[in-house]
């Protein structure tokens, strides 16, 4: 039976990194990513390239994706939308089959969402035609998993968005 | 000033069996050098070259990786260069064309151009090594030991502008391998 709980573990997402091989994360902290800063950084067999902004992280992934490595992106919605030229540019462009783990800050399930970061933020990339899904707790891990063999699978970007801010990454 | 051409003849007695990320250099290298160790991506997205070649160096550490660089591109993306000093990557050589101007749109000014030191730049964000350049004699000079010592090296080049003023659509295409292949030919170079 699937894992029901109401948070999304920082170890179950280090968990997907590793089966999924991931070797760098070109990131910028976020509102999600707290605890599991201090799991990366204590990992040694993952490289940690922070970036000063979000769009920095795309042609950073992609020479890495040319020399060989399997680098993930794990930044916020609002530093994605920032990016949208070298998403479209270094990402799209050339093919790069990338992960952007992104915090979707401002998501709400319950009630009317006030934040306009999450309003623009599916519409964003449905507007580039990025596939993406939606993590919100442990039982919804299996999709990132789908989200690493979708981009492998079609060469494209493809981003999980975390729909637990301030919980999950938390302690 | 320097010629760009002149510059890049300059460097390719340099070479080695470095990768070559040619940048804003691309139409003058592809005379010079186009072997799936060089890099002509054109202009993916302005600000990101390097980005590309830090990931570039980072995933090949036992090989040199050379970035002609412009200095829109740096302006664009300052921030690069805290990330590549931190990394530090000792393979890597960020050369800069910096013709004060924005070639492609006609040779519209960048701002403050004559009055920026980017090398001081470098410095500043923690390059081990940094330098301007303003004449062919010295930078040929220099040039073999820059090399030989390890990155990151940070190498700032007064070029003269080569404007172009036709519309885009019209311009001759230099590169003769689009972007896909020229990433999917390095990749095999490297074994992957």
């Amino acid at each position: 039976m699937a894992d029901q709980s109401a948070a999304l573990s920082p170890e179950t997402v280090m968990r997907q990194m590793k089966s999924n091989r991931v070797t760098d994360i070109v990131w910028l902290p976020d509102s999600e990513t707290n605890w599991l800063f201090l799991l990366m950084q204590s990992d040694p067999d993952l490289r940690l390239v922070g970036v000063t902004r979000e769009g920095h992280a795309c042609s950073i992934t992609a020479g890495l994706y040319a020399g060989g490595r399997k680098p993930m992106i794990l930044i916020q919605n609002t530093g994605m939308m920032e990016s949208g030229d070298s998403i479209r540019g270094w990402l799209m462009g050339l093919n790069v089959p990338v992960v952007l783990m992104v915090g979707y800050r401002g998501y709400t399930r319950h009630g009317v969402n006030s934040d306009t970061a999450a309003t623009y933020t599916e519409r964003f990339l449905m507007a580039f035609n990025i596939s993406f899904y939606l993590v919100e707790n442990d039982g919804d891990a299996d999709r990132i998993t789908t989200a690493f063999q979708e981009a492998e699978k079609t060469r494209k970007p493809v981003v999980v968005l975390v729909g637990d801010e301030y919980h999950g990454f938390n302690r | 000033m320097m010629h760009t051409a002149d510059l890049l003849k300059v460097f390719a007695e340099h070479r080695g069996d470095a990768i070559v990320i040619s940048g804003r250099g691309g139409r003058h290298w592809i005379n010079l050098s186009d072997t799936v160790l060089d890099v002509p991506l054109g202009d993916p997205a302005m600000g990101g070259h390097a980005g590309f070649g830090l990931g570039l160096a980072l995933a090949q550490p036992n090989r040199r990786v050379v970035l002609f660089d412009s200095e829109g591109d740096i302006l664009m993306s300052m921030g690069q260069l805290a990330t590549i000093a931190e990394q530090a990557p000792a393979n890597f050589y960020h050369f800069v064309l910096d013709n004060e101007v924005y070639a492609t749109t006609g040779g519209q000014p960048v701002p403050n151009s004559k009055n920026i030191d980017y090398a001081g730049i470098a410095r500043s964000c923690g390059y081990p090594r940094a330098a301007n350049y303003a004449d062919l004699e010295s930078f040929g000079r220099d040039l073999p030991a820059i090399l030989r010592q390890p990155g990151p090296a940070f190498i700032s080049c007064k070029v003269w502008p080569e404007v172009e003023n036709t519309p885009i659509g019209q311009r001759v295409r230099w590169r003769k391998r689009n972007s896909d292949k020229v990433v999917q030919d390095l990749r095999g170079a490297l074994g992957q």
